[in-house]
């Protein structure tokens, strides 16, 4: 405990450091198997870098040289820049707002939201922008680009600040409050300080998932680095150039994980003990209720509203064509199948990752935690193309076109998204427990398994559903992996909006926004109250 | 204290029941994913990867299935994704037989030297202007650039004739098209062939400026976006305003299509083919497929199909859309001529519009 606290710095407590008296600050010694683990982890997330690095060779430093000095280079760049930044300082207000609002103040209908704002995470880009673009021309190029993207990833900075505050420890407020801060000084100096790794780790996801954006910004007309890929993957079958450029968009991915290490040298959070937790008094929200609620109607609005009205619109169209209620259910089945699959595994492969990042401060720790977060801005197409490299050179043709296949290229794709929930978590859970319980004569496992799981719980839970939820949107990377004849919601849609049979396209829209319903109702309804006792032989020995 | 029991309690069971929803959701998955990977492989198969449209493609693969008894698996996808995974699957091919919407992916591939010579029967059952050059993949069905507009907004006699019109300065705001769309390609290859690259460079400018915001993702969206009259006219090819007819009822249509002028360079006509790969190891089977695609049957399929194409052989006639394919007048631009799109993309790219 001391060691993590003291590392942590500014936010070490008194009370806490009491804890175990006379321990020496020695450096936490972590079990070698999570070293390894997590460095298998990482050379599978790192085989899309090493496709890119193979076929970028084959093109030769001219050509790409003369791909990259081009006029529209520096136009893809700062369209590229721009929409990061703006989307990204967006997406955090919103983000941490919202998470504010549910979790801690007396907000009417608390729950219901905590489900409404998670939803629009679920709808595929490709439904929101034909959405928009189906209500108003206006909604294209830069502010279209804006909007959209705005209202679709927002809930990526929610959900991990929503976890963050919602495990957060009280005392630290109230000593704040007690010491004469004012509520709003409290608000930025306490809780958003708490909240700190998670709204970094979101608006890190928020980047990343822009960098690789590619649906959306095609329906809107706004050009960046991954529309250019696709160009050049689908208009000059040219792989090499392709390969090329994305990594350009790899090394601005470097430069934004770069800053983001900076953003949070010293963010980490421990609490005191989670023996002494309680409930935390919620604010009043009193007269602010009515504006407030107003917001919030107008958010869901936009981000839920439009997209489900535009679907529900086209299937009132009706079609002329007859209704094939079996192609739905066999499509529901292995898209929450493929989906429920990549998230487990994704969550297990992230747990490890996770502690070692939290627990070791080390320069291999770090590396390999940040390195894992390159995949994120690397489009589908490549990604899958990638496990379709390897997998014919070197692995035989096996298991290519197979579901394992898919739900490991989902895993890959969506892993940063289960690190970030697991690692939220781990950040707030004190490493002092885990002591504790070794020094009472547990074994690793024993502790892991009555310690550590539940006090990571709710972070595997939400990395669980923040990979479904992505997984069940999944196109690109779907097409070329999902073994032949199998079809899901996505590539459904897609088959039928290709040939204009909208009528016959919205049914799956909605079943795909119904499904990660689910998944979103769990997020908001797992964590109700704090399921955060202590664990339970701390409960019979402290007695 | 009761009350405190029974939130507990309800607490629990929902932590219950989300717990066991996961570990269904989870069940159903791993069976899921054993269940969908032992698929194909057995003899007397073949895969088929179709870039075509799904319901014509499903049919024709009904029909051939019913006749030969050789199974059809078939895979989904841009031709464009297709040509990719067909590369990058060079070692250990998967497709037998590769259907597309338009020429230049064929083009593409049979230069990388990855198709097999079509059986010359079967070359010959299509007009061998349609054809491969080459004689490595089949011409199967075709399609006619059109101009797709709203009468209220804009009347027939108001739309140009000719291509070159389309950047008159008159048309600003008025124009949609699909600068990356495949079937647009065509027409620029055959505006520069006819009148130089200099001269279609100046047309994407002119065309660029007076579409403006109205340059979208692909043809389904100018038909939508013309047909609800967020703008006058657009460049699409014939057959989505028949599918968009057939789709929304002919009361909720409010466009109509126009030709046009006759050997106009914009009056393209793009053909869809099919080829075999010369890595199948089921050549015999595949051909046989291609075979059928242009019998009579085959082509009987795809003229009352919904995608509403004009079938190759010339026997068998269309009822949408409503001019026999005998009767266009198309620029006279050889498939060749259209080659595999590199000079179109060139273009396209200098005028920032790719």
């Amino acid at each position: 405990m001391t060691a993590a606290v003291a590392r942590d710095g500014a936010l070490a407590r008194p009370g806490t450091a009491g804890a175990q008296p006379g321990r020496p600050r020695s450096r936490r010694r972590l079990p070698s198997g999570l070293l390894v683990l997590s460095i298998l982890v990482a050379a599978v997330l790192l085989v899309p870098l090493a496709f890119l690095l193979t076929e970028a060779a084959g093109a030769g430093v001219g050509q790409v040289a003369s791909l990259i000095d081009r006029q529209l280079t520096e136009q893809l760049l700062w369209n590229t820049v721009r929409l990061s930044v703006v989307v990204t300082a967006l997406c955090a207000v919103i983000g941490t707002g919202t998470a504010w609002l549910t979790e801690r103040t007396n907000l009417p209908g608390r729950r219901v939201w905590a489900v409404l704002l998670v939803v629009p995470l679920a709808i595929p880009d490709f439904v929101v922008s034909f959405g928009w673009a189906s209500i108003s021309t206006d909604v294209a190029g830069f502010r279209g680009a804006v909007l959209v993207m705005t209202l679709s990833v927002y809930p990526l900075v929610y959900l991990p600040v929503a976890a963050s505050f919602r495990n957060a420890d009280p005392t630290q407020e109230e000593v704040a409050r007690g010491l004469g801060a004012g509520r709003i000084k409290t608000f930025f100096r306490i809780t958003l300080g708490q909240a700190k790794v998670a709204i970094l780790g979101g608006c890190l996801l928020v980047v990343m998932v822009l960098l690789a954006e590619y649906g959306a910004f095609n329906i809107l007309g706004y050009q960046t680095f991954t529309t250019e890929i696709f160009t050049e993957f689908q208009q000059l079958f040219d792989i090499a150039s392709a390969c090329a450029l994305s990594l350009v968009l790899v090394a601005l991915s470097l430069l934004v994980l770069g800053a983001d290490a900076l953003g949070r040298r010293r963010g980490r959070v421990s609490r005191a003990s989670r023996t002494a937790q309680r409930a935390v008094p919620l604010h009043r929200l009193g007269l602010w209720t009515a504006p407030v609620l107003v917001l919030l109607c107008l958010l869901v609005g936009l981000a839920l509203g439009v997209p489900v009205g535009s679907a529900a619109y086209w299937w009132a169209q009706g079609t002329n064509q007859p209704f094939q209620g079996t192609s739905l259910l066999s499509a529901t089945g292995y898209t929450a199948a493929y989906s429920a699959c990549a998230a487990a595994l994704a969550t297990a492969m992230a747990l490890p990752v996770a502690i070692l990042a939290v627990r070791r401060s080390g320069r291999v720790a770090q590396l390999i935690e940040r390195s894992t977060y390159l995949v994120l801005a690397m489009p589908g197409l490549v990604i899958a193309l990638s496990l379709s490299y390897f997998s014919n050179r070197y692995g035989d043709g096996i298991g290519y076109q197979s579901a394992p296949m898919l739900v490991v290229a989902y895993a890959i794709m969506f892993f940063p998204l289960a690190l970030v929930g697991v690692r939220t978590s781990v950040a707030q859970a004190p490493a002092g427990l885990e002591d504790v319980a070794r020094s009472l004569g547990q074994n690793r496992l024993a502790v892991f398994w009555r310690v550590t799981r539940p006090l990571v719980t709710p972070g595997l839970t939400a990395a669980f559903c923040l990979v479904f939820l992505s997984a069940v949107t999944e196109l690109t990377a779907t097409l070329i992996l999902v073994p032949t004849g199998v079809q899901t919601l996505a590539t459904q849609f897609w088959n039928y909006q290709q040939n204009l049979a909208y009528g016959q396209a919205a049914p799956f829209a909605l079943l795909m926004i119904a499904i990660a319903a689910v998944p979103s109702y769990v997020l908001g309804r797992f964590f109700d109250r704090r399921t955060l006792t202590a664990p339970r032989f701390l409960r019979r020995n402290a007695r | 204290m009761s009350r405190i029991h029974a939130s507990v309690t309800r607490r629990r069971l929902v932590k219950r029941g989300t717990a066991g929803l996961a570990v269904l959701l989870l069940a159903g998955g791993l069976a899921a994913c054993g269940s969908a990977s032992g698929a194909n492989g057995s003899a007397g198969s073949i895969t088929l990867y179709s870039g075509q449209h799904e319901q014509t493609t499903q049919s024709l693969v009904t029909a051939f299935e019913q006749q030969t008894g050789i199974q059809v698996n078939v895979r989904y996808n841009d031709e464009d994704s297709f040509a990719d995974e067909i590369i990058a699957e060079k070692s250990h091919p998967v497709a037998d037989v590769f259907y597309t919407e338009n020429s230049p992916v064929l083009e593409y591939l049979q230069n990388q030297g990855l198709l097999a010579p079509v059986d010359s029967s079967t070359l010959a059952k299509t007009g061998s202007k349609y054809n491969s050059p080459q004689g490595d993949w089949l011409g199967v069905s075709a399609r006619v650039s059109v101009l797709i507009y709203n009468p209220s907004l804009i009347s027939k006699s108001q739309l140009p004739t000719s291509v070159l019109q389309l950047a008159n300065p008159k048309y600003q705001g008025k124009l949609a098209f699909a600068a990356g769309e495949t079937d647009f390609q065509p027409i620029v290859t055959s505006v520069a062939r006819a009148y130089g690259n200099a001269k279609a460079t100046t047309w994407l400018d002119g065309i660029k400026a007076n579409a403006g915001s109205h340059i979208y993702p692909d043809n389904e969206t100018i038909a939508d976006e013309v047909n609800r009259g967020a703008v006058a006219f657009g460049v699409v090819n014939q057959y989505y305003w028949y599918r968009m007819k057939a789709e929304l009822g002919a009361s909720n249509v409010h466009s109509q299509i126009t030709y046009f002028a006759p050997q106009d360079p914009g009056y393209v006509v793009d053909v869809s083919g099919a080829a075999v790969l010369k890595s199948s190891k089921n050549q015999a089977d595949a051909q046989k497929f291609l075979a059928f695609i242009v019998s009579k049957s085959g082509q009987d399929i795809i003229a009352h199909s919904i995608s509403y194409e004009y079938p190759l052989d010339d026997g068998v006639t269309t009822a949408a859309p409503e001019t026999p394919f005998a009767d266009l007048q198309p620029y006279p631009i050889s498939i060749a001529d259209l080659g595999d799109g590199s000079t179109a993309i060139a273009l396209l790219r200098q005028a920032g519009l790719l």
